[in-house]
C-alpha cells in the first residue's frame, strides 16, 4: 500500500518539518514541471469549490493534469455504486487522488482500497490534514519558528475539526495554547486529557478581550447557528467572539490572525488592512503546503 | 443421589470447554461472537444463574471444542471476567483467563452515525483502550471512540 495522508497523525514530526521546507521552496519557485506527464484525480462527493481549487491549481503548478468530479449529482455514485468501486475505478486511472467525501473514515477506507496514494481532503467532522499543514506554514512563516508559541484558540471549539488537528500537530512543538470560548462551545475533554498527558499547558476564557494581548497566534473560527438548539443563545455569543481593529491597540507586535475562511462576521472587515491580518496569505500557503504533499506522496519531493 | 448432583451430571461435559463467569446480560452477545449458533456440536447454556461476583451469571458449555486464544479473547468486550475451563475426561485440566486483545476486527459497531463503515460493506477495525475496568474501542476508520455502553455486536457473520 503507497503512503497516503489521511490523518495529520500518518505524518511523523520530522515528515511535517520536510513538508513545511518543500512547501517554502515551491513558494519561491511557483511552477515547476516535476509532474508532467502525472495525472492526479479530485474526487470530490459533496462540493467544497475553495478546497478543490487549491489541490488543482496546485497539481497544475506541478505540472500534471487533473481529472474528477466536484459533486455526485449525476454520476453512477448517485445510482448507488460503492465507495469502493468508484475508488478502484479511479485509481486505476491516477497517480495520485485527492478525495474529499461526508462521511468519516471513508478517506482511510479508500486508501485501503485503491493501489495509488491517497490525500483526504476531508472526510466529514474527521480530518482535512492539508488545512493542518497549510495552518503550521502558516504559523512558522509568521513567528519564524513552530517552537515555545502561544496559540489562541477562538470560536467553536468543541466541533471545529481544524482546531482540534492543528493542536495535535502543534503538541510537537511545545506549545502554550488559550481556548476562547461559550461554555457551549469549549475544548472537549479528550484534548485537554492529550495535553494534560503531554504536559502543554492551556488557559481557558470566555472572553476574547482577556488574552489578546499576550498572543503569538489568533486562531479564529466560526460560531456556526445550527450548532446551538436555541437560537437565543447564538445570537448572544456571535457578537461576543467579533474581533474589531479597535481591539488591536496592545498586541504583541508579532501577532498574526489566522482563520480557515470563510468568515461570517467573526473578523470585522477594518482587521484586514492591519499588519496582523494573515487569513488570505494563509489560503494562498495552501497551494504551495498542496503542492509539497502530492511531490511528496509521489516521491519527487 | 441428590437433586444437585443430577442436575449436574446432566450438564456435564466430557470433552469440550465451559465458559463460565459470563454477565448474564451479555449471554447471547458471547454466542454471537463465537459463532455458536453454527456450530453442530452438542451445546448447554445455563442463564441467569446466581453469582456471587457478578449477581447474575451465565454459563455455556461446549462438547468436542476447544478455541485458539485469539479466538477466545474476543469476548474480552462483552465478559471480560469470564473463565475458561478445559475439560477433558469430565476433569478441568486447564483454566484460562481473558485477555484484552490489542484490536477487534469485524466484532463490534462503531457507533458514529457518520461513521463510513455504518454506511459501507467494512469489516470494521477498532483498537482497545482500556481505562480500569473499561473497554473502549478507537476506530480506525472514524477515528472516534465506541465506549463499553455503546457497544453493538455485529451477529451477521
Ligand atoms: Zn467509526
Amino acid at each position: 500500500m503507497p503512503k497516503s495522508l489521511i490523518s495529520i497523525h500518518d505524518f511523523s514530526k520530522e515528515e511535517i518539518l520536510h513538508i513545511l521546507d518543500v512547501a517554502a521552496e515551491f513558494e519561491k519557485d511557483k511552477s515547476q514541471n516535476i509532474l508532467n506527464g502525472k495525472i492526479v484525480a479530485c474526487i470530490f462527493f459533496e462540493p467544497s469549490t475553495r478546497t478543490r481549487l487549491s489541490f488543482e491549481t496546485a497539481a497544475n503548478r506541478l505540472g500534471a493534469r487533473v481529472i474528477g468530479f466536484s459533486d455526485t449529482g449525476n454520476t453512477s455514485i448517485a445510482k448507488g455504486e460503492t465507495l469502493k468501486d468508484t475508488v478502484k475505478m479511479v485509481s486505476n486511472y491516477a497517480d495520485i487522488i485527492v478525495m474529499r467525501h461526508p462521511l468519516e473514515g471513508s478517506a482511510r477506507y479508500a486508501s485501503e482500497v485503491a493501489n495509488v496514494p491517497v490525500i483526504n481532503a476531508g472526510d466529514g467532522a474527521n480530518q482535512h490534514p492539508s488545512q493542518t499543514l497549510l495552518d503550521l506554514y502558516s504559523v512558522r512563516q509568521t513567528q519564524n519558528r513552530l517552537n515555545d508559541l502561544t496559540i489562541n484558540m477562538v470560536g467553536d471549539l468543541k466541533y471545529g475539526r481544524t482546531v482540534h488537528s492543528l493542536l495535535q500537530a502543534m503538541s510537537h512543538f511545545a506549545p502554550h495554547f488559550v481556548f476562547t470560548a461559550p461554555n457551549e462551545l469549549m475544548m472537549p475533554d479528550e484534548y485537554k486529557t492529550f495535553l494534560k498527558d503531554r504536559k502543554i499547558p492551556y488557559l481557558e476564557t470566555t472572553q476574547l478581550i482577556e488574552h489578546l494581548n499576550d498572543t503569538d497566534i489568533l486562531y479564529m473560527t466560526r460560531v456556526q447557528q445550527e450548532r446551538f438548539s436555541d437560537p437565543i443563545d447564538y445570537e448572544k455569543v456571535k457578537n461576543i467572539y467579533r474581533l474589531d481593529a479597535g481591539m488591536l491597540g496592545n498586541v504583541r507586535k508579532n501577532m498574526k490572525i489566522l482563520h480557515p475562511l470563510p468568515r461570517i462576521n467573526e473578523i470585522a472587515a477594518n482587521v484586514d488592512n492591519t499588519p496582523y491580518a494573515y487569513y488570505f496569505k494563509q489560503a494562498e500557503n495552501g497551494m504551495y503546503v498542496r503542492m509539497a504533499i502530492i511531490a511528496y506522496l509521489l516521491g519527487y519531493k | 443421589m441428590t437433586m444437585e448432583d443430577k442436575q449436574l451430571k446432566v450438564t456435564a461435559i466430557k470433552n469440550g470447554t465451559v465458559l463460565d463467569h459470563i454477565p448474564a446480560e451479555n449471554l447471547f452477545k458471547v454466542i454471537d461472537i463465537l459463532h455458536l449458533t453454527q456450530a453442530g456440536n452438542q451445546i448447554t447454556i445455563g442463564s441467569n444463574l446466581d453469582s456471587k461476583s457478578l449477581g447474575k451469571k451465565g454459563i455455556i458449555k461446549i462438547s468436542e471444542r476447544f478455541f485458539e486464544d485469539e479466538e477466545i479473547n474476543r469476548i474480552a468486550l462483552v465478559a471480560p471476567q469470564a473463565t475458561i475451563n478445559i475439560i477433558k475426561d469430565f476433569n478441568v485440566v486447564e483454566k484460562k483467563i481473558i485477555s484484552i486483545p490489542e484490536s477487534v476486527i469485524g466484532i463490534a459497531k462503531c457507533m458514529n452515525p457518520m461513521c463510513v463503515t455504518n454506511h459501507e460493506n467494512i469489516e470494521t477495525r477498532f483498537s482497545t483502550i482500556v481505562k480500569g475496568k473499561e473497554i473502549s474501542l478507537l476506530c480506525h476508520y472514524c477515528e472516534k471512540v465506541t465506549d463499553s455502553k455503546n457497544l453493538i455486536i455485529k451477529s451477521d457473520k
